[in-house]
């Protein structure tokens, strides 16, 4: 009986595995996560595997660290399996060399994604796998959902049968997020597959101390080599084994599968050789074409590795003369990409051996690339390979997709050639990741794939930011199975469920003539189309859109939905698209809802009914006026003429939504960008901006320094600048004795604010009169967006406060210290990156910043704009990520590499000092740097050495001249940075973190401490609280939070603080420039709220006052200056807990969730974490109090 | 005093009938926190418990919790592509009262004496299953807590009762269980809402419920909930009332707030109460409490010649009076005239 399932590749894959598996070994990576968080979810649930024991599954420390895990538990004879991408899969590498070395059956699933080169990406492409090619593990490749499932089978079931271990493979996004409607495999077909003697052969092999045996030596040029090739005949039977196991699965199923499966025309003379998802656009093309009466062929390559060139051969038609093998990698300097080369060495060798019976002799083999981190790949462009097929002489080594205007390699192609089915409904849904657009539409899949005989795919796209955040859904419904591997281009169905979209966003863009258009407008059907933009009616009259509109925010707010509008906006869909009969369809979203948010209790149930029923009886047809003159407004060009170049003509158009028109000769060869471009993008995300009370400010610069996205800033300026203040700019007199005549402004950037709220909770005025009001209340954005803007680019333009004139100590005078990190993407409230404005503040014009990856290098370092900034002087920090695990390490290169550098200028300006001036090179090299004002003076020297040195140059000087001039600058300290998060820090590069604290080099290390893998989605990390809940610890976490300040301080050499801003703003500002100028290792954990705890960040600074007065997280400062002053360098800088941990962990989500669903098992953990407090403390104490 | 009537403590009745339930005596431990934890229950009806009301379960406590948690799991979701949500799939939260059905049972296989459960809501709305689901977890009756604080000026009185006496109706309409209702005494007249709620089938009133009242933190001007515990003057507007309502309603009388010891439970029943709530006392001096209470009780009932609880419940109401209104107002001269005399000095 065949089952169905709406599910994505993830799901797909990862169910096989558990099924088939005793121990899972995991660690969280994009795209694979999700496969780690369904293995850990079914075991923490009970679910049990083929052979009715619950799998037991363990997080590691890193992908490395699975590998070990995964290598020993198959040493120890368990069926093991892991789950990873990209660079995880890297980290693998020796010990799948080892696993393959020993034939050891086993099976990694992976959702491939692009490896880190010139930058970083989370998207798919085949470079990770490519570089495991040759670690003998064999490579089974799934090309869609179901493939993805099907092939997890074969894998499993063929790694038992030739020893040899596999990797299941799939497309990262495309195929590991794509929800589809599939088949499924039940546990009779896995029982099918998967043969009891060959597992129980598997644990035959294993180590046990009853039959001993030694496996992992060490051996010698006598025989290594020997021994190496005994294996060989394990890979010469593994195609046969494959080709045999899918043949069992054809019986067992229905579904063919071969290692290479040809589609397109028996005589074809042109085809094309693919893997993939790319094969199911690569399909529609072939299929289109050979029914237009073109001779072209496709190869989908099933099995690489082994490869099998007689396989290959054997599905070529004898009649082909072009093959075009398209690869989804890039090999720089190599002839040719793998495929390609493995298909040219089989087509050739045959060929040279006198075995191929091709009518041609030997057909030509190009090679191209397509697809790299997940750039579209659509049949137009596979039309296009096939066109340079047809070419007396097809190039080599193109592209297609991309405009190279470089080196002229890009393919053609013709965007308007389409395979769509017209039967294929196509929707396209703009919307906020914060109004559920993307939740909702998973759940119209689900429902017309499991309750109709429709096929269902569903492929979301997302923007890069985490706060307000813009995605776009991609869904297709038809009577055939869908293999559209792309995402829609022609959609006969547009939602737009966010009114500002249709001046932003090319929303109508991709309709057909006639499609549907549903809006989301708080104007009324008779309103709103004088709100439109002239090029969207323009649009709407020229394609006949049939154009609705239904008030969903109004509608959602009446209901108690807050901004959720998904559920009208479904409801909505279904209501007009005619995918099911209108009642079936509203019965259906019923019982969705039902199954969806029932855990979550009735009323929230019936707040989604409610809303049902709203958007039935509010959804309406505009009528659009036939031959009206078009009245809408012309859409402004995103940035202002006076940005930058580069801002204007490659980033503007990457915030534009057209980074895919960009041509190769844009885009920097290094991948160096300018920074503080994030000032540029204006994205008008928040609901609500702060205003000022200038009347009872205290000017304490509370809100200042606790604003997530430094878009409230403060200023004391000379009065007379005034006079060109706009009418309602604000000011108050400073309070400042030695500033008084001067004037105070506290200004926000109104489009660049989130509206989280933060700086309210943390202004401790109250209005007197209305004590719900403080010196700074929150208040709609759109009415006050034109005035504040105008007041926010006067502030802008006046000048900074003199920084002399400040101590730095204090937080009322940093709030006058201009950040250089602003309007990050980080989520609205975020907890990390006040710590990073404050430490931009403190030390910007000499930083030098070394990001693990994760949150703070997404927010910090992702295209289209990046919130790293410089000073008037055109100073700034300077920002590299290097990987996740490397950070210590990578950061401590910088600092050697500088000191290495002003060590070398040292001994130039000594060796020059004749031609310098002996006075100037002696201050130079005597100069003392610890203070702002003597590194400014140091900076003076600098610039009056090099107009020494530049006269000199201009006589025509020695190398040594020209050398220091190089490297003058390092004669300026440098403050290095490394920054990262608890996962990074606790976790993957602890190894790391710990050698560069025991080298005692001046590096700063920030760890950003969530307690959880934010950027991944809320994995547990051993930073998280005992009875914490997070993925991978359903049930709460069992064990205490690492503590990594304690473990530091044992060096004795290394400064280290726990800081947390909302409980003690000074101690924090204290411990940052303490660590700065300490001239060793400093590391600060700093409690950073996440949106992964589960409550209104708006309170985050509270909740972090409520850490610290619990004891969860104790302030201190292990300083160890003061034992050179006979003092104790622990000194605690929080008083003894004053309450129960539960007062302070009840308030977030991941502590009550669990308290509700086993409140018994959550007293337990509660209690043990009171106790993990209670023990902390009395040993801090302790160190503390020690002479 | 004839020595051939002399009754022992041991011999006196304190029987009494509440809600159709044959109570042993008439103190009973009204809802608190300590229900929450079933030792306490067992020491409760140890120390000499008649009966016991549970905790609440409060329908905005759990219609918060479910929007609280929705919110939270929804918040920040499928709007990144590296992280499509923050916390596991759980199997179930826990929302909703199965948890507080689970008590019901565990209490009732607790202990002997009658579980009450306590449902604390304000509207009739679908949630009043939970009604049912209580009787099926064993709940010997209900008792309807009444928790509504309006605060906007444009809803009537009129329409607050309403409100109430639908509630009751739809109760009754589902469970076969008997059903109490315990009010706030913030009604212009109680005995026509007393009455009106027990023709709408209440079986039980209990008054009064005392409200959570919002103080003010000075310092930091802020509005901070309070709860005192309830002492012994807080029992006299009880008395007031249970005495004026007495014997014009069908339903069964309870005095709550304000029994700390044995002479209120004996005001409680003089009134016209069936059964005097106690918690407040239970917090400040222990459980124990009761036994003491129940002593005394005895003691004073064979000092003052009292045989059984029955003899004296609405002994001293107002059903005997001719015009109770007349008689208000002149017990209202009375004191005001003896206050005169007092604060005169």
């Amino acid at each position: 009986m065949t089952h169905r399932a709406t599910i994505d590749g993830n799901e797909a894959a990862a169910r096989i595995a558990y099924l088939a598996s005793e121990v899972v070994a995991i660690y969280p990576i994009t795209p694979a996560s999700p496969m780690g968080e369904l293995a850990d979810q079914w075991s923490a649930q009970g679910q049990k595997n083929l052979w009715g024991t619950v799998p037991d599954v363990i997080e590691m420390q890193s992908e490395g660290g699975a590998a070990g895990a995964v290598h020993g538990a198959l040493q120890a004879g368990a069926l093991t399996t892991t789950f990873t991408a990209s660079q995880g899969l890297l980290l693998m590498l020796p010990n799948m060399y080892k696993i393959a070395g020993e034939l050891t059956p086993g099976v990694i699933h992976i959702a491939a994604r692009s490896l880190a080169t010139h930058a970083l990406s989370i998207f798919c492409d085949h470079s990770d796998i490519m570089s495991a090619r040759g670690t003998g593990y064999a490579i089974l490749m799934g090309n869609s959902v179901q493939e993805a499932h099907d092939m997890a089978l074969v894998a499993h079931a063929a790694t038992l049968r030739a020893r040899v271990p596999f990797m299941n493979v799939f497309d990262g996004f495309r195929t590991s997020h794509e929800v589809s409607a599939i088949e499924t495999l039940g546990a009779a077909d896995v029982r099918a597959l998967l043969d009891d003697k060959l597992v129980r052969e598997h644990r035959s092999r294993a180590l046990t101390p009853d039959q001993p045996i030694i496996r992992g030596t060490a051996q010698n040029p006598d025989v290594f080599f020997q021994a190496r090739e005994a294996i060989n005949p394990y890979y010469n039977a593994t195609p046969g084994v494959v080709e045999t196991v899918m043949d069992a699965f054809f019986a067992q199923t229905g579904r063919r599968y071969r290692l290479f499966d040809y589609v397109g025309a028996p005589d074809a003379e042109r085809v094309v050789v693919v893997m993939g998802s790319a094969a199911g656009a690569a399909e529609e093309a072939v299929v289109r074409l050979c029914a237009e009466g073109d001779k072209v062929g496709l190869v989908k390559v099933r099995l690489y590795r082994p490869f099998s060139p007689a396989h290959l051969l054997a599905v070529l038609p004898k009649t082909v003369r072009t093959i075009g093998v398209l690869d989804r990698t890039k090999e720089p300097g190599a002839p040719g990409e793998p495929l390609y080369l493995d298909v040219m060495a089989a087509v050739s060798a045959a060929y040279s051996q006198g075995k191929t019976e091709f009518g041609c002799g030997l057909p030509r083999v190009v090679g191209g690339r397509f697809g790299l981190s997940s750039k579209e790949f659509t049949p137009a462009m596979v039309k296009g390979v096939f066109d340079e097929l047809a070419n007396a002489a097809p190039r080599h080594d193109f592209t297609v997709g991309i405009v190279d205007d470089v080196t002229g390699l890009s393919l053609p192609w013709d965007p308007s050639w389409s395979t769509e089915a017209d039967e294929t409904v196509r929707a396209l849904f703009y919307g906020l990741g914060a109004d559920g657009t993307v939740g909702a539409n998973k759940n119209t899949i689900k429902i017309i794939g499991g309750d109709t005989d429709l096929f269902a795919q569903g492929y979301f796209v997302y923007d890069s930011k985490k706060s307000g955040a813009m995605t776009v859904s991609h869904l297709r419904f038809g009577p055939q199975r869908i293999e559209a591997t792309y995402l829609i281009d022609r959609a006969n169905f547009v939602a737009c469920h966010q009114f500002q979209f249709t001046e932003r966003i090319d929303v109508l863009g991709r309709a057909m003539k006639g499609a549907t258009f549903l809006l989301n407008s708080p104007w009324s059907k008779d309103e709103v189309w004088a709100k439109l933009p002239e090029r969207m009616q323009r649009q709407i009259r020229d394609l006949e859109l049939k154009f609705y509109v239904i008030d969903a925010a109004k509608l959602a707010g009446e209901v108690g939905m807050g901004r959720r509008i998904n559920t009208i906006m479904q409801t909505c869909f279904f209501a007009l698209s005619g995918v099911l009969p209108r009642d079936v369809a509203i019965d259906r979203i019923r019982g969705a809802i039902e199954k969806t948010y029932g855990k979550r209790g009735k009323s929230v149930v019936r707040k989604n009914l409610a809303a049902v029923d709203s958007a039935l009886d509010h959804l309406v047809q505009v009528d659009v006026p036939a031959d009206e003159p078009l009245t809408g407004a012309t859409i402004s060009a995103r940035v202002s003429h006076s940005a930058p170049e580069f801002v204007r003509t490659v980033t503007a158009p990457i915030m534009d939504t057209h980074g895919d028109s960009l041509p190769v000769s844009v885009m920097p060869v290094d991948g160096t960008f300018p920074v503080g471009t994030t000032r540029f993008e204006k994205r008008n995300v928040g609901h609500e901006i702060p205003v000022w009370d200038e009347d009872i400010c205290v000017q304490c610069g509370k809100c200042v320094l606790a604003c997530p996205h430094q878009t409230i800033r403060a200023k004391v300026f000379d009065t007379s600048l005034l006079a060109k203040a706009p009418e309602h700019f604000k000011t108050a007199k400073p309070r400042w004795k030695p500033l008084a005549d001067q004037a105070y402004s506290l200004q926000v950037a109104p489009e660049d604010c989130t509206g989280c709220g933060l700086c309210v909770e943390v202004c401790p005025v109250k209005n007197k009169r209305e004590v719900r009001l403080k010196a700074i209340n929150m208040a709609p954005q759109a009415p006050l967006r034109d005035t504040e803007r105008d007041n926010w680019s006067f502030f802008e333009s006046l000048p900074e406060t003199d920084r002399s004139l400040l101590n730095f100590g204090k937080v009322k005078d940093n709030q006058l210290l201009q950040p250089l990190f602003e309007f990050s993407g980080a989520c609205s409230g975020c907890g990390e990156t006040p710590y990073l404005g404050l430490v931009s503040q403190l030390f910007g014009d000499r930083m030098l910043i070394a990001n693990a990856t994760g949150c703070s290098s997404i927010y910090g370092g992702n295209l289209p704009t990046t919130p790293w900034t410089t000073n008037a002087d055109g100073r700034g920090p300077t920002w590299s990520n290097s990987l996740f695990e490397d950070n210590a390490e990578f950061g401590l290169g910088m600092r050697v590499a500088v000191d290495k550098q002003q060590g070398y200028a040292r001994e130039l300006v000594a060796e020059l000092s004749g031609l310098i001036g002996t006075d100037l090179s002696d201050a130079l090299l005597g100069a003392e740097q610890s203070t702002e004002a003597e590194i400014t003076a140091q900076r003076e020297r600098v610039m009056q050495m090099r107009g020494v040195l530049a006269t000199s140059v201009a006589k025509g000087s020695s190398n040594r001249v020209t050398d220091l001039l190089a490297v003058a600058d390092q004669l300026v300290d440098k403050s290095v940075w490394i920054v990262g998060g608890d996962g990074w820090a606790y976790d993957i590069g602890f190894g790391g973190l710990d050698h560069v604290m025991a080298s005692g080099k001046n590096v700063n290390i920030l760890v950003l401490d969530t307690e959880v893998y934010s950027n991944t989605g809320g994995q547990m990390s051993k930073a998280t609280p005992r009875a914490a809940v997070a993925k991978f610890a359903a049930g709460g976490k069992p064990t205490a939070k690492k503590d990594l300040g304690l473990l530091a301080t044992s060096y004795g050499n290394v400064y280290v603080a726990r800081i947390a801003m909302g409980a003690n703003d000074k101690q924090t500002i204290a411990a940052m420039r303490e660590a700065e100028s300490y001239p060793g290792t400093s590391l600060i954990i700093a409690y950073s709220h996440c949106i992964a705890h589960g409550y209104d960040m708006r309170h985050g600074m509270a909740q972090q006052e409520l850490a610290v007065k619990c004891g969860h997280w104790p302030l201190f400062r292990y300083d160890p200056r003061r034992t050179d002053k006979g003092l104790n360098p622990m000194k605690l800088d929080s008083k003894a807990p004053s309450i129960p941990v539960e007062k302070y962990a009840y308030n977030e989500t991941r502590y009550t969730v669990l308290a509700r669903a086993q409140p018994e098992h959550a007293k337990r953990l509660m209690a043990a974490a009171q106790q993990d407090v209670d023990a902390r403390w009395q040993d801090y104490e302790r160190l503390a109090k020690a002479k | 005093m004839s020595d051939s009537i002399q009754t022992t403590t041991a011999q006196v009745d304190l029987s009494t009938q509440y809600l159709g339930l044959d109570l042993k005596n008439p103190l009973v431990c009204s809802s608190s926190p300590l229900m929450e934890n079933i030792d306490n229950i067992r020491q409760m009806e140890d120390a000499g418990a008649s009966a016991v009301i549970l905790h609440s379960l409060f329908e905005e406590q759990i219609t918060l919790e479910s929007h609280d948690l929705d919110h939270h799991l929804f918040h920040g979701t499928e709007s990144h592509a590296e992280a499509m949500s923050y916390f596991p799939e759980m199997s179930g939260f826990g929302l909703g009262p199965e948890r507080y059905l689970t008590h019901i049972t565990a209490a009732k296989k607790a202990v002997d004496i009658p579980v009450i459960a306590s449902l604390n809501c304000v509207s009739s709305g679908s949630w009043l299953e939970w009604a049912t689901f209580a009787e099926e977890a064993g709940a010997d009756a209900l008792e309807l807590n009444t928790y509504f604080l309006s605060t906007d000026a444009a809803v009537p009185g009129g329409r607050v009762e309403d409100m109430y006496a639908t509630l009751i109706a739809d109760v009754k309409q589902r469970v076969s269980i008997p059903v109490a209702m315990k009010l706030s005494p913030f009604f212009s007249s109680i005995p026509n809402v007393c009455q009106r709620l027990s023709d709408a089938g209440a079986d039980g009133l209990v008054l009064f419920n005392r409200f959570y009242q919002p103080d003010f933190d000075l310092e930091r001007l802020e509005v901070t909930p309070a709860l005192t515990l309830s002492d012994p003057s807080t029992l006299l507007m009880r008395l007031h009332w249970v005495a004026i309502v007495y014997g014009h309603v069908s339903a069964d009388l309870a005095v709550t707030g304000g029994v700390h010891d044995e002479t209120g439970v004996l005001k409680s029943m003089m009134a016209g109460a069936k059964v005097a709530m106690m918690t407040s006392a239970l917090l400040r001096h222990g459980v124990d409490h009761l036994t003491e209470v129940e002593t005394r009780l005895r003691q004073w009932m064979v000092d003052h010649d009292y045989e059984s609880i029955e003899m004296m419940q609405g002994s001293m109401s107002h059903r005997s009076v001719a015009e109770p209104a007349a008689f208000e107002r002149a017990n209202y001269m009375k004191v005001l005239r003896a206050g005169a005399l007092t604060w005169g000095r």
